[in-house]
């Protein structure tokens, strides 16, 4: 435990310094106004974020929550434009439902037939892309067919920060309670750590990693909603390739990939970190040629940094037997 | 499948009927790259147009139900068992229509290719929307049209290995000195990407405070700029302009994000496909390079080595334009 808070402090130092070193190059960027905006564009990222890293924890992997995003995305902007006067709760019930029984399709096929979850996931990705081709014919749905409530909501403020950003700051407290203070929150730990284990105590792995690909796909309907309603726009390729972001802010925020060790704090510092350098590459004035390469380095920087004070040191049992080698 | 066959064979005979009927007219078939698009019933609408002022042509609008070569060969075996005088074809696919097409200029009639083309083979002319050197004058120019004292401008790309986008944005930065007081301060790449476009425009705006346009010559980056200008609260600040389609850009034209951008208009481009092939068909011009064909309204095109030749500038769309555009394509 002691351990992993300390990983979490080295992120969130890098963070800070990381932004210092932005605010010597333009100190705008450090605006408590701008701060916020950083934090209301990461949100998305981070909803996802967590929803992966239930996935991850329990040995399996989510390469469809882009797609899942992009697919429920434009059915909430379908019903939209269907039925405008539908109000925006509704759009975000049936934007969770949606996600969670496209979740639920890679959850079962996980389980009942024992598919490697990355096969799976690669495939349904594909496959909720192409489905979105088929319902929309490759034509996008555009800001003035929607209504306007349905683009107002994310960008509507409270205590001077927009909703999309209390959604992500929600969504994490239901998650710091989930992991920590429940039994499916222990037991996606428990399948993680020690599936063997696991089972001996009682719990069902197939049916814990189900549930997992169940709350990945309910966060990327919420996120689909949330995207298209601010980006104001749907078409086929929405978010494509944003699964690979997903993934690096799990793996940045200290998400073992082999399972079973990880936290919802870590994992949102992550985010964070992978936000702080999308936002600010635009605004340092470096040649865009660089910035893939600056992104790149950042993530196996902190990668590396992670496997290193994560490494367990073994323990020498047999000292004689070690000297004899 | 079994009804898209239907309908073809219903199509075809339907025009195999209305052959003998006018008998004297000059018959131009129209061939799009599919029927019930937007952007080609347009067009369909220029040809018209371009017939009637010519007079004494009729104009066969056909193509397949789907965007497929073997549905266009199809359509095209049809046009030629009807004898029509003249093709003019956007084509599905660069090669596959050659060998048909070739049969068709064999039997006499004149093919020329427009908006999407048939390698020189296939065609005696092609017609392009527009030209790199246009567009390029032509998305600065909307940017300095709204800027009477100049002003600090920025681009917004695809991706940085975009062939189009580079290529535009040479062309405009060779005419740039042609428009006093523009500056270009940066251009930035947003990946044609919603997500990284919409933040590249807003971290734009945060680096230069000064900012009076954004210059996206693409579809995805001039969403995302026009979206990130309104969310900014920059509306009547900050410009965006650009390349874009009405239909995607009528939001922002509506709130005032965008106050023109460019792309090319369907109607010219069926109206001066039509009045190219008249021209050919009749012999009042010849396919040759360096040849200077009259196409109506649209004024005077030049053949190049390949036979090829640019309509026009990009047309601007604005808010007196747009809502008759926006449902077209």
């Amino acid at each position: 435990m002691k351990l992993l808070k300390s990983r979490e402090a080295i992120l969130f130092g890098a963070i800070v310094v990381l932004t210092t070193l932005i605010a010597t190059r333009f100190p705008a960027f450090v605006a408590p106004d701008n701060l916020v905006a950083v934090f209301t564009d990461t949100a998305p990222l981070m909803i996802l974020a967590m929803g992966q890293m239930v996935v991850i924890l329990t040995r399996c992997i989510d390469l469809s929550v882009a797609a899942n995003l992009a697919l429920t995305g434009m059915v909430c902007a379908m019903i939209n434009v269907a039925f405008p006067g539908l109000p925006v709760p509704v759009i975000i019930a049936v934007a969770l439902v949606m996600g969670a029984f496209l979740g639920a399709i890679n959850g079962i096929l996980v389980w009942k037939l024992g598919i490697p979850p990355i096969v799976v996931t690669l495939g349904t990705m594909t496959i909720f892309r192409g489905v979105i081709f088929l319902l929309t014919e490759g034509k996008w749905i555009n800001a003035h067919e929607m209504s306007e409530s349905f683009t107002a909501v994310p960008r509507a403020e409270i205590f001077g920060m927009p909703i999309l950003g209390w959604i992500g700051v929600v969504v994490a407290i239901i998650m710091v309670v989930v992991m920590a203070r429940t039994t499916l929150g222990r037991a996606i730990y428990a399948v993680g750590g020690n599936p063997h284990a696991a089972v001996y105590t009682g719990i069902n792995v197939g049916r814990t990693q189900f549930v997992a690909f169940v709350i990945s796909g309910m966060l990327a309907g919420l996120t689909g909603y949330l995207w298209i309603a601010r980006y104001a726009v749907a078409y086929v390729d929405i978010a494509g390739g944003f699964e690979l972001d997903v993934v690096a802010a799990c793996v940045i925020g200290g998400v073992s990939i082999a399972g079973g060790a990880g936290t919802v704090i870590g994992t949102l510092l992550g985010a964070l970190f992978l936000g702080v350098v999308k936002n600010a590459l635009p605004v340092i004035d470096i040649s865009p040629f660089w910035q893939l390469a600056i992104s790149g380095a950042a993530i196996i920087i902190a990668v590396a940094f992670n496997a290193q004070s994560g490494r367990s040191k073994g323990r020498v049992i047999l000292k004689s037997a070690e000297h004899a080698q | 499948m079994k009804l898209t066959k239907l309908m073809t064979s219903v199509a075809v005979a339907a025009g195999l009927f209305a052959g003998p009927v006018a008998a004297d007219d000059m018959r131009i078939a129209l061939v799009v790259k599919a029927l019930g698009i937007g952007f080609f019933e347009a067009a369909a609408k220029g040809a018209e147009e371009a017939a009637a002022e010519i007079g004494g042509v009729e104009i066969i609008y056909t193509g397949p139900t789907d965007t497929t070569a073997e549905g266009q060969i199809e359509v095209l075996n049809a046009l030629i068992a009807q004898k029509v005088d003249a093709i003019a074809v956007s084509s599905n696919d660069t090669d596959a229509l050659v060998p048909t097409l070739k049969k068709a200029m064999d039997r006499g009639i004149t093919v020329v290719s427009w908006d999407s083309g048939v390698a020189p083979d296939g065609r005696q002319a092609h017609l392009n929307p527009s030209s790199n050197a246009l567009i390029g004058n032509m998305i600065i120019k909307m940017a300095a049209d709204n800027l009477p004292d100049g002003g600090e401008v920025a681009v917004l790309s695809a991706t940085t290995t975009s062939t189009n986008q580079n290529i535009w944005i040479e062309e405009m930065t060779k005419v740039l000195p042609n428009y006093a007081g523009i500056e270009v301060v940066a251009t930035v790449y947003g990946d044609d990407l919603a997500d990284k476009s919409y933040r590249e425009a807003t971290g734009l705006m945060q680096s230069h405070p000064d900012l009076d346009a954004i210059i996206a010559p693409t579809s995805v980056g001039i969403v995302a700029a026009a979206q990130a200008v309104a969310d900014a609260g920059k509306i009547g600040e900050v410009n965006v302009t650009g390349l874009g389609l009405p239909s995607e850009m009528a939001g922002a034209i509506e709130s005032g994000a965008s106050k023109s951008f460019a792309i090319w208009n369907p109607i010219d481009l069926g109206y001066s496909a039509t009045m190219l092939a008249h021209q050919l068909a009749t012999e009042a011009a010849t396919a040759e390079p360096g040849a200077e064909i009259s196409i109506g309204r649209m004024g005077t095109i030049t053949l190049d080595d390949t036979n090829s030749a640019a309509m026009a500038d990009p047309f601007v769309y604005d808010s007196s334009n747009i809502d008759a555009f926006k449902d077209i394509f």
